[in-house]
């Protein structure tokens, strides 16, 4: 539903933007978008990463962005709101204004400056059936993204990385850079990664994203939430599978 | 608008004229002479030229100084101010297969002109390079240049597989580049993502003939058989052009190879990979010295690559390399053996206004040239071509947009992977143009001098030879005119990467992504 909106957002730059009330529920709101394009570029990473030499260049790119997400949600307080497991109450510090990502940050400034708390307070009751579906894909995101690293990079911090996003990134570089594998543990991740992905591909988490289409940007649905924790640990049973019947021969 | 040419239907001949509406009256002596048009004015029921289409005007016409006459001129229009300064860009060949379905291996991945301009070599996914030659130009074909005709075809590289990595190597070359002309042969570099070689161009039209102990064919005579001896000729052979590689230089480089540059020494050279600039001699291909590295000890924080590099034409010491930062560092190779440490750091400040997610992004540097004369360079990043003084570090001396519109689309660029696309630019010989490639097979050109822009199509549509291309527009927002394309029709699958301008003529070379075309300037 806010997906068709924030599609049209991208495409109708002109479209003027004041800030009222109305203007906030019928428009996606900043965080949604900013959600949106941390999936997207997640996705993106991961997609990278499954290609026989990824770009490194473009790698690059989309981590900075990412990071820069990262850094902005940090600095609203959105991000501390994900990595508590959020247990209910949002502490939303403020209401981030509501605005669209391709536009300039003067604009955004303007935006900003959204009349008191009064209208706050009832805004965020208004939104908070939105908010809360947001938190969701959020932290379905954020799952996901922990399926990944856990799954994919190393199985064996797949503990400590919960919960920590800077390292996960990292670890998309050293796995970038450990194309060429020493050990022999990463000849295996090697495996494992294409086995995941081809998985995770399969059961559908990848399948809402078009590469190189315009068709429109679907961040991971929360439905996939359960299934795809599910999976996760269907498929950490096969990897240890795999990995006993490479080290035995 | 000044109009350039005129030809009159009944008078036959052309002049200088000047467009004036509010002419009353316009005179023409019975001996038209260029100076007397140049000052005269036209009368006509039609409102200024706003297009660029030819134009009837009725005038009024002193033919003589007792005979007045109404008659028709036909006027062309120019597309600049007086002197004929201003291009006009006829369509002259194109290359390539006709049908709209792409073989994967005929992308065209590079384009470059020779030294003289006689030669074109385009590179492809496929590996293969393709040279075209410009024949010789015909005394009877006046108004126009020769023709580029294919020379000679060959493999360059071929794909390969890295069995450690499990990786496979394409073989699309990347670059190509042309070392100036020494003797009879024709030397070029070309490169794909992990090696580089050096390719000899040979033309061979003599063969012996004659030999003692050999037939003809090749097989060994008995020398029993020979009863008398003869001296072996040459004798003339249909042009045979071989290319053979002279060297292999390989297994330098752990990333991919996005650069390849010739020193004004000619005798090195330098490659650049995504991490790492190395420098060989053309003699040697064993060894190639590290001249700059910006890989961190920990790939954990790798925030920035190399995405271009380029020897100055004049100075051999010097070079520059383009970031995905949008910061270009130039290096003195006389300061120290590693050239870590930049001897001057080009970077325009962001603009706070412009600031969005994607900044950085669209502000990643996707090729850098120096100008022929060495003074300037010019770099081109998603939106805009910046060209900047070597004397003054702190911004660019000039900036062309060339598809600002896109910058309220740059969310859905991203998403479909557009906003990632390296689009090349280059000089004309004199360095007052320059000129860069965009989407629905639109390439711009911008006038430095008189800082006029054109964008032209490269499409099958304008196909008749001499036929002058049509300028074309992309409407913004708002009602569209006639004519002029709205953003959301653009096709952002015709995407022109690859541009060449001959060093000396105004021939150019412009690549969508399996033809190539050629156009020409209008010669009169």
């Amino acid at each position: 539903m806010f997906m068709r909106g924030l599609k049209r957002k991208c495409f109708d730059g002109e479209e003027d933007i004041e800030g009222t009330l109305a203007g906030i529920k019928a428009i996606p709101s900043y965080n949604l978008q900013r959600q949106s394009l941390l999936d997207m570029s997640l996705v993106k990473l991961q997609l990278c990463h499954m290609l026989v030499e990824p770009n490194l260049c473009r790698s690059v790119l989309i981590a900075n962005t990412v990071r820069q997400i990262q850094e902005e949600m940090t600095q609203d307080g959105t991000w501390q709101m994900i990595n508590m497991q959020n247990t209910g109450q949002a502490s939303v510090d403020r209401l981030v204004s509501t605005d669209i990502l391709c536009r300039s940050s003067r604009e955004q400034a303007e935006g900003k400056h959204v009349p008191g708390y009064s209208t706050f307070s009832k805004d965020f009751e208004g939104d908070q059936a939105q908010d809360s579906s947001e938190t969701m894909s959020t932290a379905s995101s954020v799952q996901a993204l922990r399926n990944l690293q856990s799954n994919v990079w190393e199985m064996e911090n797949s503990q400590e990385n919960k919960g920590n996003f800077q390292k996960s990134l990292d670890q998309i570089f050293e796995t970038l850079e450990n194309k060429s594998p020493n050990s022999v543990e990463d000849l295996f991740s090697e495996v494992d990664n294409s086995y995941y992905d081809l998985d995770t591909m399969l059961t559908g988490m990848m399948s809402n994203t078009k590469m190189g289409h315009c068709d429109g940007l679907e961040p991971f649905p929360s439905p996939t939430t359960t299934t795809s924790s599910s999976n996760c640990k269907s498929d950490l049973n096969e990897l240890d599978h795999i990995v006993e019947i490479l080290v035995e021969s | 608008m000044e109009i350039l040419c005129i030809s009159g239907e009944n008078w036959g001949w052309e002049g200088l004229w000047q467009l004036c509406p509010r002419a009353q009256s316009s005179s023409a002596e019975n001996i038209p002479s260029r100076e007397r048009f140049q000052s005269s004015g036209l009368r006509s029921n039609h409102p200024e030229v706003e297009d660029l289409k030819p134009k009837r005007f009725q005038v009024s016409a002193l033919l003589s100084k007792w005979t007045k006459q109404n008659m028709w001129l036909q006027i062309f229009p120019n597309l600049g101010a007086g002197g004929g300064n201003d291009i006009q860009w006829c369509f002259s060949q194109v290359k390539g297969a006709v049908d709209d379905d792409v073989a994967e291996a005929d992308i065209i991945s590079t384009v470059e002109f020779n030294h003289s301009g006689e030669l074109l070599a385009t590179g492809d996914k496929g590996g293969r390079v393709v040279i075209f030659q410009q024949e010789q130009e015909n005394k009877t074909q006046s108004h126009s240049r020769g023709e580029y005709n294919v020379y000679s075809t060959f493999q360059s590289h071929e794909p390969e597989f890295d069995y450690l990595k499990s990786l496979e190597i394409e073989e699309k070359i990347n670059k190509i580049r042309w070392l100036p002309q020494k003797n009879a042969a024709q030397f070029l570099l070309s490169t794909n993502d992990k090696t580089i070689k050096l390719w000899k161009i040979s033309e061979r039209d003599k063969r012996p003939e004659g030999y003692n102990l050999k037939e003809e064919d090749g097989r060994y005579r008995d020398p029993t058989t020979v009863t008398t001896l003869r001296v072996p000729v040459f004798r003339p052979m249909d042009l045979m052009v071989e290319a053979s590689p002279r060297r292999i230089f390989a297994n330098a480089h752990t990333y991919h190879i996005n650069s390849i540059s010739i020193n004004s020494d000619y005798e090195t050279y330098l490659s650049a990979d995504d991490l790492r600039i190395n420098l060989w001699h053309l003699e040697i291909t064993d060894r190639s010295f590290n001249i700059v590295d910006i890989k961190p000890a920990n790939m954990e924080e790798l925030t920035e690559v190399i995405t271009a590099a380029e020897f100055h034409p004049n100075s051999c010491n010097t070079f520059v390399y383009s970031s995905s930062k949008g910061t270009i560092r130039l290096c003195d190779m006389r300061a120290s053996a590693l050239c870590d440490r930049h001897s001057k750091l080009f970077e325009e400040p962001e603009d706070p206004s412009n600031r969005s997610f994607f900044s950085e992004i669209i502000s990643s540097i996707s090729d850098v040239k120096f100008s022929h004369s060495g003074r300037y360079m010019m770099t081109r990043d998603y939106l805009s071509v910046k060209i900047w003084d070597l004397n003054m570090e702190n911004r660019p001396v000039e900036t062309y947009q060339v598809h600002e519109y896109l910058r309220s689309k740059l969310c859905s660029l991203y998403e479909n992977d557009c906003i990632f696309d390296k689009f090349e630019c280059c000089w004309n010989g004199s360095d007052s143009i320059v000129m860069t490639g965009s989407y629905n097979n639109f390439f711009r050109m911008f006038d430095r001098n008189t800082k006029r822009d054109i964008t032209l199509e490269a499409s099958r549509e304008n196909n008749k030879p001499r036929t002058v291309l049509k300028p074309r527009k992309v409407c913004a927002s708002g009602k569209r005119k006639k004519d002029e394309i709205s953003v959301d029709s653009l096709d952002f699958n015709k995407k022109i990467l690859h541009t060449a301008w001959h060093p000396k003529e105004n021939i150019i070379a412009v690549a969508t992504t399996n033809n190539l075309y050629i156009f020409q300037d209008k010669m009169n």
